[in-house]
């Protein structure tokens, strides 16, 4: 009976704020067990999805469900850990107490010590918040969140604002919880995240789920490779999209596009004559070549 | 599906309230040494001097402390700590876990009764020590239950200020509303002393009435009876509660709906 119930549920989920549609009408489920990653930009209606999901708002059109109850029922809750972007917590209590206070919560919590060592926490279980680095605020968010011990774990942002070493770090906790098979919906904005993490990705965009499929199909959508040069006569912008480019900017002479065939789009280019002058081809990085996934329009 | 202890949540919850309010020094100093300090400075000198037949200016001056050290809890332990929770979207996150809203509330009524006595404690027990107010246990418990139960119009006032003023701002509402009012009520010198136009709005004032409860308890003949006094903080505490329930359902569709 469980197994049928999806962890979380929704169906032409819509939100207004005022005027402003955050959401346009959202339909997707998640099954017990699943991992994934909802990419987007920022503004796209990440945040407003988790805040439905969590019953902090309400959906203005449609259905939200987790384990087929309205969100904001107990029983769903006690299910759930969550992990919001820039809440805070009380700044005199110490990791510690807030860890043993959070798991007081649920029913059959990680045991205190667990909880805190797979967030990392070890060296600073005994200080106080006021005194964490942003790193170490962040690993006890996540700590708190998977605390009780949850089915369903979400995390809004989880590596917001860590550098490199840190955002290593907490991944390996994210993968570390997920492999006791636990259902996992984090947020984020950086595919690679989303690539180590989730075996599954949904992508929004202006209030749309506008992808939803396993990391590998969606990079292989996204192009990889930026081609910038400069020319007296470009061809127009139309012409090199026809070729598979994407993202294609030009400007004073010079031209900037994305590419997944970046060796077709220049053999063309020269089998046309157009000059080509100080050519760069590079790696996209990641944020620019999902610009050019969500700037497309809906397939 | 087992359910979690109802009971352990409200322990460690209470707790975690306690540690909150007793690692803020300032909170500590006001609710704990403040009365005291006060009351050594100005209470001591003239501790037997009569004001009525049969009071002491000791006995009197220890309810009116009393009763500033109970309603100062109250106000700045829900005021300036709802409006912190609120700044620091703390609320966000207590809501989305699944601690009931009944157990949170509770375990902040809780702290705050348990500063509350033991501000009375500590200052009741300064007073006997130095031999400042030489009262039988009988008057010290029923100034106790008074200013306990009429603690909690201070209570609806504090979440009225807790859910209209901002993180930065409830402290310094706190002090320019509730300090005045503490002030204009008597509480920090009698009243006889004080300007005329401020004996003149007194009367409207709810520190007036809790101050009365202390007052009569220690024998001073006060203005009102115990029961009108009750009576007039209850009036308080419906219009105080109705406007933090009106605020709290604003900032509820604002942020929640």
């Amino acid at each position: 009976m469980r197994a049928q119930t999806p962890a979380i549920e929704l169906v032409e989920a819509t939100k207004k704020y005022g005027d402003v549609e955050a959401l346009k009408g959202v339909t997707f489920h998640i099954d017990s067990g699943e991992v994934v990653a909802m990419l987007g930009p920022n503004g796209a209606g990440k945040t407003t999805s988790i805040n439905l999901m969590l019953g902090l708002r309400k959906p203005t059109g449609g259905k939200v469900r987790l384990f087929g109850l309205d969100p904001e029922d107990r029983r769903a809750r006690r299910r759930c850990g969550v992990m919001l972007q820039e809440s805070g917590v009380p700044e005199a209590l110490k990791v510690r107490e807030l860890v043993e206070l959070f798991a007081a919560y649920y029913a059959s919590p990680l045991p205190q010590a667990r909880a805190i060592q797979m967030a990392g926490l070890d060296e600073v279980a005994h200080k106080k918040v006021k005194d964490l680095s942003g790193g170490q605020r962040q690993r006890l968010y996540f700590a708190l969140a998977i605390a009780g011990d949850p089915e369903l774990l979400f995390l809004d942002e989880p590596t917001a604002g860590l550098d490199v070493e840190g955002r290593r770090g907490f991944v390996q906790a994210i993968r570390d919880f997920a492999a006791s098979g636990k259902t996992i919906l984090m947020t984020t904005h950086y595919l690679v995240e989303a690539d180590q993490l989730a075996e599954r990705i949904l992508v929004i965009d202006r209030g749309l789920v506008i992808a939803d499929a396993p990391p590998a199909e969606i990079k292989a959508r996204v192009p990889g490779k930026r081609v910038t040069f400069a020319s007296r006569n470009p061809p127009p912008a139309a012409e090199l999209e026809a070729l598979g480019a994407h993202n294609v900017e030009l400007r004073d002479h010079r031209v900037r596009l994305l590419t997944n065939e970046p060796e077709a789009v220049l053999r063309e280019l020269f089998r046309r004559d157009v000059e080509v002058a100080d050519l760069e081809v590079a790696g996209a990085d990641l944020e620019e070549a999902f610009v050019a996934l969500t700037t497309k329009p809906k397939p | 599906m087992t359910s979690p202890s109802l009971l352990r949540m409200l322990r460690l919850q209470t707790r975690a309230e306690f540690l909150k309010l007793w690692r803020v020094p300032v909170f500590s100093f006001f609710s704990l040494v403040f009365p005291v300090m006060f009351f050594a400075l100005i209470g001591l000198g003239q501790a037997h001097e009569l004001i009525q037949p049969g009071v002491t200016f000791g006995a009197y001056f220890v309810a009116s402390m009393g009763a500033y050290a109970v309603s100062n809890v109250m106000v700045f332990s829900f005021g300036v700590s709802v409006a912190n929770e609120r700044g620091m979207k703390m609320d966000l996150l207590m809501r989305a876990t699944p601690l009931p809203p009944v157990i949170y509330l509770l375990a902040k009524v809780i702290t705050a009764f348990v500063f509350g006595i033991l501000s009375l404690v500590v200052l009741f027990g300064f007073a006997s020590l130095v031999g400042a107010a030489s009262l039988d246990l009988g008057t010290w418990l029923t100034m106790t239950w008074r200013l306990g139960l009429g603690a909690l119009v201070f209570i609806a006032m504090g979440f009225a200020v807790g859910y209209l003023a901002g993180p930065n701002s409830a402290v310094v509402v706190v002090n320019f509303i509730y300090l005045p009012i503490a002030f204009a009520s008597g509480l920090f010198f009698p009243l006889q002393l004080l300007p005329e136009f401020v004996r003149n709005i007194s009367p409207y004032l709810p520190l007036r009435y809790y101050g009365q409860l202390g007052w009569n308890a220690v024998g001073v003949k006060t203005d009102n009876s115990v029961a009108q006094c009750f009576l007039y903080l209850a009036i308080y505490g419906v219009v105080f509660f109705a406007i933090a329930l009106w605020a709290y359902r604003q900032e509820e569709a604002r942020k929640f709906s």
